[in-house]
């Protein structure tokens, strides 16, 4: 199980974390022994790269080639600490994978850090996690203490000459706060609003230092990788991208569920594994990928999901927890509370975000009474075109939501105009709120 | 009132520890809130002047922070997911009969001074949908029904 598993195969059901104890018992450390004390901190990023590890946060950029911008000793411009920052604020709808391995499995998360900082030399490693996660916040603080005084944390760990430090840093709640120059924004004390790039962290991050941002999951995979070699890694994928996957499926299936599974498992698989559709129990369309990420249909449900195959497919991967809609689900209602959401969540500093989601919202919002208009469908195809995925905003915030929204109308653009044309929402109709 | 002896060294101490006192303002908030549930005007100068930071500054952060409360709130705090995976699953139906059964609709606080509701983004719960997180430990309660919402109105309030 834990072979095929190996980032949530030692989580307990309960979610009780492991003490450093139990954690040593099941092989806990031997990866940060081996790296520390046998290879040099480009030998580790070399078999990150040689892994094909991709960032799990949404992006899924290879995280080694993130790393390899990071200064070597001497190298980086004044004095100071490289940063190493594991992005804990999971906040997209749908995504509840990073929790599990905060709240459950702490310990490999700061062996990936340890590793992680130590290609990357970098010096301070934060954990940024959001406030709703309160026990993953205690399990977390809890951990790196028990670490630090075991030795892993502090200086010249395990007689390598390498020393870190590390601790968490909660946040307090919007969303905006995960993406990662905001991030760096908001633990210097300031309001969580994205930083123009270039220059990217690495050359210029926290307080002026060089530093990286991965997501928890990437994180957590890198003493897999370093512990097993990276061919062993590459070997648990069914694509080109190692590794498994901690695959969320939730929204209308039976049993919602974390599935962790090799990269590039089908959501034909994964919806099956989670008790099947719900509601009417044939699927209408899905995201692969939290909030952000566009609309399938069930004629994709059999492709491998990957950041390549869903790209492919005119979707993205992005966070892999993927929403479920049946046949009684209007897609209409899911972009409606999509947007109410990313209005909300804008951080206001460029117009086409700050002014433009909260008037799509508006108008999706009016779609689903009954109210909407044809000229309204326009000003959604506008705002798609405008804005859209890489578009003319600051930040990726404003992309993300128009892809929802810009796959919706593609795909469902016959069901947008019935709203519309009927004056009602003709799934509602049909199958009643019951179904809900 | 005053912050408690307490919170004050707790705050000093937080300056000392990562970052200097502008990156200390966050958790000095949060540690304030904790304690009194909300961030009253005399708190929140307090914790400025203790960090030497303008109220300005620290202003500025406390009204970024959703979760950083600058009006009194109830004992207990509802937060209710208004997230997809929570809406695909009858968080609506939830929401209104907890506003019902309250009387009150999210960002108001119950006349006696119990419960706070608040809609939030999805709370990492989709598993549990629809969900919410509830008290000031944000425990996570679902799959919620309008039926069993009496369960989680009576639980404790910590
Ligand atoms: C609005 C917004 C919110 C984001 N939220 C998160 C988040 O909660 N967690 C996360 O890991 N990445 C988030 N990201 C992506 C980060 O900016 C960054 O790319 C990521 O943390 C890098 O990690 P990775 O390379 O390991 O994927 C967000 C991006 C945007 C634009
Ligand atoms: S796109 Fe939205 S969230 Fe991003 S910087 Fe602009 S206003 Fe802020
Ligand atoms: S959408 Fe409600 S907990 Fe995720």
């Amino acid at each position: 199980m834990s072979a095929e598993q190996p980032l949530t195969g030692r989580a307990r059901p309960d979610r009780r974390p492991h003490t450093l104890k139990e954690w040593r018992k099941l092989g806990g450390y031997d990866a940060v022994e081996r790296g520390l004390k046998t290879m040099t901190p480009e030998e580790v990023l070399d078999t990150v790269a040689a892994a094909n590890l991709n960032g799990r946060g949404g992006a899924g950029f290879p995280a080694a080639t993130k790393w390899r911008f990071m200064p070597k000793p001497g190298e980086a411009p004044g004095d100071g600490p490289s940063y190493f920052i594991v992005n804990g604020d999971e906040m997209e709808p749908g995504a509840f994978k990073d929790r599990i391995l905060l709240e459950a499995v702490p310990h490999q998360l700061i062996e990936g850090a340890i590793l992680a900082a130590y290609a990357t030399h970098a010096s301070e490693i934060i954990v940024l996690i959001r406030d709703a996660y309160r026990d993953a916040i205690a399990n977390m603080t809890r951990a790196i203490a028990e670490a630090e005084k075991a030795g892993y944390l502090g200086k010249n760990v395990l007689g390598s000459g390498f020393d870190v430090k590390m601790w968490v840093h909660p946040s307090a709640g919007r969303y905006i706060v995960g993406e990662e120059t905001a991030l760096i924004e908001a633990l210097e004390g300031k309001r969580a609003v994205p930083r123009k790039r270039p220059p990217f962290p690495a050359q210029s991050g926290l307080w002026g230092r060089p530093t990286t941002v991965n997501n928890v999951e990437t994180v957590s995979c890198v003493s897999h990788i370093v512990g097993n070699g990276a061919q062993w890694f590459r070997a648990l994928s069914k694509t080109e991208e190692g590794g498994t996957k901690v695959f969320g499926v939730s929204g209308r299936v039976n049993k919602p569920q974390i599935i962790e599974a090799p990269m590039g498992t089908t959501a034909a698989e994964l919806i099956e594994r989670a008790g099947g559709v719900s509601g009417t129990g044939v699927l209408r369309c899905f995201q692969p990928g939290g909030g952000a990420s566009g609309f399938l249909e069930p004629a994709e449900a059999d492709i491998p999901l990957d950041f390549a195959h869903v790209a492919k497919a005119g979707s993205m991967f992005g966070t892999g927890t993927m929403i479920v809609l049946d046949e009684s689900a209007c897609p209409v209602g899911v972009i409606a509370r999509h947007m109410a959401f990313y209005a909300r969540e804008s951080c206001g500093w460029c117009t086409p975000c700050r002014d433009g989601l909260p008037w799509v919202a508006e108008i999706m919002a009016r779609l689903e009474r009954g109210e909407g208009r044809m000229e309204d469908l326009e000003v959604l195809r506008d705002t798609v075109e405008i804005a859209g995925p890489r578009g003319r905003t600051f930040c990726d915030l404003m992309g993300g939501a128009m892809s929802p929204l810009g796959t919706g109308l593609a795909r469902f653009g016959d069901l947008f105009e019935a709203h519309v044309r009927e004056g009602c929402c003709p799934i509602a109709r049909d199958y009643g709120r019951a179904a809900a | 009132m005053s912050l408690s002896k307490h919170l004050r060294s707790a705050i000093t101490e937080e300056m000392d520890h990562h970052g200097g006192p502008r990156a200390a303002m966050l958790e000095s908030l949060r540690m304030i809130q904790q304690e009194h549930g909300w961030v009253s005007d005399e708190h929140l100068e307090e914790a400025a002047t203790l960090l030497g930071v303008t109220t300005a500054e620290i202003e500025d952060v406390a009204t970024f922070y959703s979760l950083i409360f600058r009006q009194p709130v109830g004992e207990k705090v509802i937060l209710l997911c208004d997230g997809a995976s929570c809406y695909l699953n009858g968080a609506e139906d939830v929401r209104d009969a907890v506003m019902k059964r309250l009387g009150i609709g999210f960002g108001q606080t119950t006349p006696d001074g119990k419960y706070t509701l608040i809609n939030i983004c999805c709370v990492g719960g989709c598993d549990h949908a629809p969900a919410g997180v509830i008290g000031r430990n944000r425990k996570l309660v679902g799959p919620l029904t309008p039926e069993t919402i009496d369960e989680i109105l009576g639980e404790d309030a910590k």
